[in-house]
């Protein structure tokens, strides 16, 4: 589904990713874990689409197309969804306007007529049911005042609305109390499927007990240095990151 | 002739017809004796050291129109507040049209000030409040000069008015050039309730150049809510001279929509006569092509415990010019004030401009004033949040400008204003969404 192949970006000239390699494939759960600055967050924002970051070599393909040029929204049309670590706050506008508007706006790409209301709505209460949203939550101004958690949630109730094919979950986890974990990654698990896959991005193991994932890959320096199971994910909140630095020297 | 000495020569003829006994005749002759002295304001004051007037004095204007005006209420319709029922005050070219009016003497006035100028029952009303709150600048003396027509609305004690009153002023553009001076005389009697919405419209691409002044008295404990919708054509220039006056313990709001037009000069100007006054001063002004909006606030704080709270947000397109000069003065005695102006501006495009400068004038010690002035471009983080969502570009833009302007629109009190305004937000930065904007 996701194929990143020797991937270079970074800002004003300077790469972050420093030759990513990374194929995800779909019905696979993949994390992406690694210190502070080791660019994770980069690398979900260039899969996103994030303008301010160039690619200076190598490529993304999504089903087998490039979309290295793609628009941001152009890629979310695709099925890619990028959970935010830092949801934006839009006054003035609910949570309800701003995932009709989302829907439709991608239904009008794909040519489509827009949803039903009534099925619009429907959905709404399905997928807010799901992850324990309370319907005046949805009233509210997208993001505006909410916790961190709420913040949280509201991302994968987008998600949840919106049906990716490849949701990149960035430090989804951080800001989140256990309750809330296991709430939103309840959702998550519930929204997998064989023909969708998921990159989570997290600095800690914490999260990956309840969205397990098939493959942990260790981000260090803007490289993948060490790939394996679920497992490594143990040793290194076990043992932190210095063993592989230690390791590749 | 230039315009100055048409204009002088016009009060010479309108003085035939004038009262010659009234005190307000002196009023008038005392008005123009002041606009010939100053003349136009040019560039080199300080109040108008970013807006010109000079291209709109250029055209031959009819400072009265003989002309048969027929507008058709099908075709003027969208620009009431038709959803729900007001009183009306209609002027076309100047003149009254009672056929699109609905004006009100059951225990309120709402009726015209060519009648309160001339019948003996309102002489005490207008002795007492006519141009007793207006500035002797030159533009609102002009104005006074020549004053003959307008709304004029008194409220009386305790009457809480059960709808809107709208003002509207159209030009039909029968005169290839037209000058427009209405006046307006709002009394607001004691713990007293109104709403006011104000529009001028012009009705085809012929010039028009309108100076208003708009007179308001909020007696003690009175509730005055304002709102000017500012959307006219491109070929439509204002000037807006507004007065409020407030006694002890009055709320006064006014929110100044500026979308359209060629050249629009808001100036406001409130006092603060009594104790625990409460002004509101909020703005939202969306320009594009050669539009040039001023804000020229003034907040005359001069009793004690009062409040000012001003908030202006401005999104200029392509080579348009937004001018905001808020000036708050606390005089000595206006101990505990609190004083908060904010002024925000997007520029979208590189050619626009913004001319931002808050002025405070302090006297008192203990008080509290606070100003932000913040002049920026969009929020790339916000856009690329948008985007990543499926929202296209345009839509994003749009959604971002919504967000920004909402802190202004959301203090609208009357709902089908509200949704209207939505509409013309909507409209002037291009847009339909899946929901209302």
């Amino acid at each position: 589904m996701l194929k990143i192949k020797d991937l270079y970006a970074g800002l004003e000239g300077k790469d972050i990713l420093q030759g990513i390699n990374l194929e995800v494939k779909a019905g696979e759960v993949h994390a992406i874990m690694g210190p502070n600055g080791s660019g994770k967050s980069t690398l979900a924002s260039v899969v996103a689409g994030k303008e301010e970051y160039e690619v200076s070599r190598g490529y993304i393909t999504f089903e087998n197309q490039d979309i290295s040029e793609l628009d941001p929204e152009e890629r979310a049309h695709k099925g890619i969804f990028l959970s935010f670590q830092y949801p934006v706050e839009i006054p003035g506008v609910s949570v309800t306007n701003f995932i009709k508007t989302a829907i439709n706006e991608t239904r009008k790409a794909k040519g489509k007529e827009d949803m039903p209301a009534s099925e619009m709505l429907k959905m709404i209460k399905e997928k807010a049911d799901m992850l324990e949203i309370d319907r005046k939550f949805l009233s509210r101004s997208l993001n505006e005042g909410f916790s961190g958690g709420e913040k949280k949630r509201n991302e994968i109730f987008q998600m949840a609305m919106l049906e990716p094919k490849l949701a990149i979950l960035d430090e989804t986890d951080s800001g989140l109390d256990i309750d809330a974990l296991k709430v939103v990654a309840n959702g998550v698990n519930k929204l997998k499927s064989k023909d969708n896959a998921v990159l989570v991005i997290t600095h800690y193991q914490r999260l990956l007990d309840y969205i397990v994932p098939d493959f942990v890959h260790v981000l260090m320096n803007g490289k993948i240095v060490k790939s394996g199971t679920k497992e490594l994910a143990y040793e290194l909140e076990e043992k932190g990151y210095d063993w592989i630095k230690e390791e590749l020297v | 002739m230039s315009f100055k000495d048409k204009l002088l020569s016009s009060y010479i003829a309108l003085e035939d017809y004038l009262e010659f006994d009234s005190p307000l005749h002196d009023v008038r002759n005392n008005a123009i004796k002041i606009f010939e002295e100053k003349g136009f304001p040019t560039k080199k004051e300080e109040a108008w050291k970013y807006t010109s007037l000079n291209s709109l004095l250029k055209p031959d204007y009819s400072v009265y129109s003989n002309k048969e005006r027929n507008v058709e209420l099908k075709n003027v319709r969208k620009y009431f507040l038709h959803e729900i029922d007001t009183y009306k005050l209609v002027f076309v070219d100047g003149v009254y049209n009672s056929f699109l009016s609905e004006t009100t003497h059951d225990s309120l006035d709402v009726c015209l000030m060519s009648s309160a100028l001339n019948k003996s029952k309102y002489k005490p009303v207008i002795e007492a409040y006519f141009n007793k709150v207006a500035k002797s600048d030159s533009l609102t003396a002009l104005n006074t000069a020549f004053t003959k027509e307008g709304a004029y609305i008194h409220i009386p004690a305790h009457k809480e008015v059960e709808k809107p009153i709208e003002i509207i002023n159209f030009s039909t553009g029968n005169e290839a050039a037209m000058f427009l001076q209405p006046r307006n005389l709002i009394v607001v009697g004691e713990n007293a309730h109104v709403q006011i919405i104000e529009r001028h419209q012009s009705l085809s691409s012929n010039e028009v150049l309108t100076n208003s002044v708009t007179e308001i008295f909020a007696e003690k404990r009175a509730y005055v809510d304002y709102y000017k919708i500012q959307n006219d054509e491109a070929t439509a220039s204002l000037i807006d001279n507004t007065y409020i006056s407030q006694e002890r313990d009055t709320v006064c709001r006014v929110h100044t929509f500026a979308f359209g037009g060629n050249l629009v000069r808001n100036n406001l100007n409130f006092y603060q006569k009594g104790e625990h006054c409460d002004s509101t001063l909020k703005g939202i002004t969306i320009l594009e092509g050669k539009q040039h909006v001023d804000h020229n606030t003034l907040v005359h704080h001069i009793a004690p415990n009062c409040e000012s709270h001003q908030d202006y947000k401005g999104l200029f397109a392509e080579s348009s010019i937004g001018v905001f000069n808020g000036k708050i003065i606390v005089e000595k005695d206006a101990q505990k004030t609190d004083a908060f102006q904010q002024n925000n501006n997007i520029l979208i495009d590189d050619k626009a401009t913004i001319n931002a400068k808050p002025q405070l004038e302090i006297f008192a010690d203990d008080v509290k004033c606070s100003h932000g002035c913040t002049i920026g471009q969009f929020d790339e983080d916000a856009l690329f949040y948008l985007r990543s969502r499926g929202i296209g570009l345009k839509e994003s833009r749009a959604l971002l400008m919504y967000a920004f302007a909402n802190t202004v629109l959301e203090s609208v009190k009357i709902p089908e204003l509200k949704v209207r305004i939505n509409k013309l937000i909507a409209n002037k930065i291009g847009v339909s969404l899946g929901f209302e904007l």
